[in-house]
């Protein structure tokens, strides 16, 4: 009797970090931070291990989304040189595995956070994943080149989430929350994609600097920069914010709409002779400025828990 | 046989099957810490459906 399984030593196979990767973690930093402050900020109190693991559901739910993402995002990552060597365009996760991770941890992390904490938490994670796999991936991101205006409602839902899993409801503050980084999104990766334009275009994606020119996408990053400033400076006349954060989120907004002035001020040839450095820098000022706005509500927690109690 | 020699291969796969099992071993303990909290702040400690409050006895439990 025989009974033998032929397997190719050669192929290249999966090893446990491929599939990790296929969980965007540099994405689901964010997801957890800005889920551990909406939940941090939120009134009440949350036991520490509850806290752990709702952000860990939470963070995972973010990951399955990633997961979708690259499952069905490989046709056109293998065209791009930031994102060819991602497990499934280079072979080494199949399309049905990653498929299957993203689904299987998608309903785990829905179910164990409803159980965790509330069905109210649960219900947003749960519209978060279909959003970004679904509506963001699957329609708006080579449909329209406001994909990145629409689709970064994913990013913006997990401090909504964090709030919901401390409190049980959808309030100003979350709302606000979710409107800061919604609104920073598109100056975001505008700003990345004016210098990242190549890859887009061979890939097909209508980006808005591929479809209306960079002369738009710079209008239209200080358009948002523009309507961001007041929402986030609203989020500190809220019970989360207070004198740290107003201030925190002033100053950011003054340096955030200088960099989109001086960006829409700028021509192609200018911004060539020197290789984008206001738009790299600006871009790198995306980044601290949502961060800092994150930091300043948790310092704005800890300084209401301190004359609180 | 030559099934004892081990192959390269498989030395791959331990490293993810030890990841596999790592995950599982901490999601357990996760539960596990979940639950004891949830009982201790008396979150999901609800009279039985069944019988009514008042018949409780007083001190049941103690």
């Amino acid at each position: 009797m025989t009974d033998t399984t032929t397997i190719n030593a050669n192929a290249p196979e999966a090893r446990f970090g491929d599939y990790v990767v296929l969980l965007k973690p540099r994405v689901m930093s964010l997801v957890v931070f800005t889920a551990a402050v909406g939940m941090l900020v939120a009134p009440g109190h949350v036991h520490p291990v509850i806290a752990f693991a709702a952000v860990l559901f939470i963070a995972i739910g973010g990951g399955a989304s990633g997961a979708l993402n690259m499952w069905y995002d490989a046709d056109i990552d293998r065209l791009m040189r930031r994102t060819r060597a991602r497990p499934v365009p280079d072979g080494r996760v199949t399309p049905g595995e990653a498929l299957a991770l993203g689904l299987w941890l998608s309903g785990f992390s829905v179910v164990m956070l409803g159980l965790v904490t509330n069905w109210v938490a649960a219900a947003l994670l749960a519209f978060t994943i279909f959003f970004y796999a679904v509506v963001y991936t699957m329609w708006l991101k080579r449909s329209t080149p406001q994909n990145i205006v629409i689709g970064g409602a994913a990013g913006a839902f997990p401090p909504m989430i964090g709030w919901a899993a401390a409190t049980g409801t959808i309030s100003v503050e979350s709302v606000l929350m979710f409107l800061l980084i919604f609104l920073w999104t598109p100056p975001h990766f505008w700003a990345l994609s004016l210098y990242m334009n190549d890859d887009y275009t061979r890939a097909g994606v209508p980006m808005l600097t591929v479809t209306h020119g960079r002369r738009t996408a710079r209008r239209q990053i200080l358009a948002y920069t523009l309507i961001l400033a007041p929402a986030a400076i609203a989020l500190g006349l809220t019970s989360v914010g207070g004198a740290v954060y107003l201030a925190a989120s002033i100053v950011l907004n003054l340096a955030f709409v200088a960099g989109a002035v001086q960006i829409v001020g700028r021509t192609e040839a200018e911004a060539e002779a020197d290789r984008y450095r206001a738009e790299r820098r600006f871009f790198r000022l995306s980044l601290l400025y949502l961060f800092l706005h994150f930091v300043a509500l948790m310092v704005e927690a800890g300084v209401h828990r301190l004359v609180g109690g | 046989m030559g099934l004892a020699k081990e192959h390269e291969l498989h030395r791959r796969r331990a490293g993810r099957n030890i990841g596999v099992g790592l995950l599982l071993g901490g999601f357990v303990l996760l539960v596990f810490a979940v639950t004891v909290v949830k009982l201790v702040e008396g979150q999901d400690i609800r009279p039985h459906p069944t019988i009514p409050l008042e018949t409780t006895p007083k001190g049941a439990g103690q």
